[in-house]
């Protein structure tokens, strides 16, 4: 009888195994976190490519427009850039969480609230100069996102609540809001088909990276996982977070405000979300519609698992990624394929990433180093 | 009395009708979900299992012309992406909470992916018996039109209820759920338990999913399902793991799921959208009332991911 998820210790660990503070220390352990998930996509994709076979595609022409659509040229690097910055963010969005043993699958409704709050902010300012407008949303976006996940931790410190299952229920009252404003109080006349709030003005857009499509929401990806990486690994909070995470008792008697702790990890997780949805307003649509819930909070959960909840890890899982869905519409003109056929993968990706946390400390030639 | 005479009468009839209509799929899946519970371990894919279910429902039905056939077929596809949960679940060292949201997305996009050929065709429909001959108020024929699937759902309900008490299968169940200590010492496996506990609920969750393309709304299509089943999955957490109480439960929520349209019929349509994330506010609300941060929730199995 193998001892599946029935210990806790053990359950816990598998959602936050980047607790563990001897990874950068030990190579082997380091050579089996790039090997093992390495692994597990690479049998992912085989089997994708099974699948497709099976309809009768070339998995070969798969592999190469799948690579072509998201590294090939320069244009679908920039494509795949575009899509990975809101993907880093809300990854964050249940990385940061799983540092407390906390598994939130919310970031997808923190993402709307955030773009609706920085969208407020745009529209309420009109007329000041452009860099306070987007500071407002920055600031909007964060502190909207950051609310709406701190409702599903405090839920779950202060009643119990458990936070996997609400902050998943509050993705679907999050977008019930949005198209009630949308289609209500914050509806643009003039949009018919499609309604939307009022555009946020040209000059308020945050605009690209010079020399490049990219917009800047990349760089507050990479600025936002950087600073985690730090708040998580180099700093007092991070070490109390990653206590408290281990053992919630030992965090209890050594003193830890375990409650400001849930609260504040949480804050900054939705925040993070929340300015993915600035980003996604500000760089991308210009104003708040239905468009928004494009899936980019879902496939962070992906991005954060796969990246064993690391936040250095998620910067090239995000990239990965957003190839992937980068790919997604060359995949469709050239191969004929559904545009599902993304969420097909992510789903195999998803499936074989969880299957290769079994392996870990169990193959043989790491064994002697780690 | 003539048509559309009966006015304000409409809205409490349409959540009654609603309670009947919409509760079906809530009611499978809670059901499945409560055996899956009771053995110890959670699935969280049964959102994908119920898209998967209305798909392959759909499909069948389509092909073969026996929509009856079809809720079968989404019975045994809930089935077998049950039994992948439970073996991907049974390695060392995986979170059954994690392979639920993966498997979540899985079926949603596999779902999608095949059933993309799909959306346009009309396959035939399960049949619904008048159980409203006796009323010349078409608002309440309408309502009395019931479908056999929801009367199947209410005799499970207490005798899945009894079976939990009585049998040998529900006592395993829940010793599985209870101790898995406890059943290994009896020299049961408790993984083979668990496997087939979250193949019957998947079969029970596809089964959900059928009524949903076959019978209400009665069509496929991607927005089919909005988190039905994860609604249902924090159905069985109040309904405390008890068969019955899911019954009732899902009739609430097929209630407040049908106020959004109910209202929008007779005229109020500020607020619609909000009317719509009914179904997920009363459960976010009822969550909130009775969770305690304090103990463990009475009925609560004790090997349960969730509740630790």
């Amino acid at each position: 009888m193998t001892a599946e998820a029935a210990d806790p210790a053990e359950a816990v660990g598998t959602v936050a195994p980047a607790a563990d503070p001897g990874i950068l220390q030990r190579h082997g352990g380091a050579i089996e976190y790039v090997l093992i998930p390495g692994a597990a996509l690479a049998g992912a994709l085989a089997v994708f490519g099974i699948f497709v076979a099976m309809f009768g595609k070339n998995p070969l022409d798969l592999y190469f427009y799948m690579y072509y659509g998201a590294f090939g040229t320069w244009f679908s690097w920039q494509n795949t850039l575009t899509r990975a910055a809101p993907l880093i963010l809300t990854a964050l969005c249940t990385a940061l969480p799983a540092q407390l043993g906390m598994v939130i699958i919310g970031g997808e409704g923190a993402l709307l609230i955030g773009a609706l709050s920085a969208t407020s902010a745009a529209l309420a300012l009109q007329g000041l100069p452009p860099l306070i407008v987007q500071i407002a949303m920055v600031i909007g976006g964060v502190i909207g996102g950051g609310l709406w996940i701190m409702l599903a931790g405090a839920l779950r410190q202060y009643r119990g609540v458990n936070e996997t299952i609400s902050s998943l229920l509050l993705v679907y009252i999050a977008l019930a809001v949005l198209n009630h404003l949308v289609e209500g109080a914050m509806r643009d006349p003039a949009s018919l088909n499609k309604p939307s709030t009022r555009e946020i003005g040209a000059a308020n857009m945050i605009g690209s990276i010079p020399g490049t499509d990219v917009h800047w929401g990349l760089v507050f990806g990479l600025i936002a996982a950087v600073a985690a990486y730090i708040l998580i690994y180099h700093t007092v909070f991070g070490f109390a977070a990653r206590v408290a995470g281990g053992n919630i008792r030992a965090a209890r008697i050594v003193g830890l405000g375990v409650s400001k702790l849930i609260l504040t990890i949480c804050f900054l997780a939705g925040g993070a979300a929340g300015l993915a949805g600035m980003v996604e307003v500000a760089a991308v649509q210009g104003r708040a519609n239905a468009n928004l819930a494009a899936g980019y909070g879902f496939t962070g959960i992906l991005v954060a698992f796969l990246a064993r909840q690391n936040p250095l890890a998620i910067i090239p899982v995000a990239i990965l990624l957003g190839g992937i869905s980068a790919s997604g519409g060359l995949l469709q003109r050239r191969l004929g394929l559904p545009d599902a056929s993304v969420l097909v993968l992510q789903g195999i990706i998803f499936v074989f990433v969880l299957g290769s946390d079994a392996l870990y400390g169990r193959i043989g030639f790491l064994k002697g180093k780690s | 009395m003539a048509d559309g005479s009966i006015g304000l009468w409409t809205v409490p009839l349409a959540v009654l009708g609603g309670a009947i209509r919409v509760s079906t799929p809530f009611l499978f899946v809670s059901l499945g979900e409560c055996i899956t519970e009771r053995s110890g371990r959670i699935n969280l894919g049964l959102e994908g299992t119920l898209v998967m279910g209305a798909m392959s429902a759909y499909g069948i039905s389509y092909l073969t012309g026996s929509p009856w056939l079809g809720v079968l077929a989404a019975g045994i596809t809930g089935a077998l992406l049950g039994a992948l949960h439970a073996g991907i679940c049974s390695l060392p060292r995986v979170n059954d909470i994690a392979v639920g949201i993966a498997l979540m997305l899985f079926g949603t996009g596999l779902a999608f992916y095949l059933g993309k050929p799909l959306i346009e065709p009309t396959a035939p429909r399960l049949p619904a018996i008048d159980f409203g001959w006796w009323s010349d108020i078409p608002q309440l024929r309408a309502v009395l039109r019931i479908n056999v699937m929801f009367l199947i759902g209410v005799a499970l309900a207490p005798i899945l209820y009894w079976a939990f008490r009585t049998t040998r299968w529900g006592l395993l169940i829940r010793t599985a759920g209870e101790s898995s200590d406890a059943a290994r010492a009896m020299g049961y496996s408790v993984l083979l338990i668990r496997l087939r506990a979250t193949m019957v609920g998947g079969f029970l969750a596809g089964i959900g999913g059928s009524f949903l393309s076959l019978f209400y709304p009665g069509s496929w299509n991607e927005g089919l399902s909005s988190g039905q089943g994860i609604t249902a999955v924090a159905l069985v957490i109040f309904a405390r793991w008890d068969p019955l109480l899911c019954l009732w439960a899902s009739l609430a929520f097929g209630g407040a799921a049908a106020l959004g349209p109910a209202l929008q019929s007779v005229g109020v349509t500020s607020g619609y959208h909000l009317f719509n994330a009914a179904p997920y506010i009363l459960t976010l609300a009822i969550m909130i009332i009775t969770c305690s941060p304090k103990r463990t929730l009475t009925g609560a199995p004790a090997e349960l991911s969730i509740t630790r």
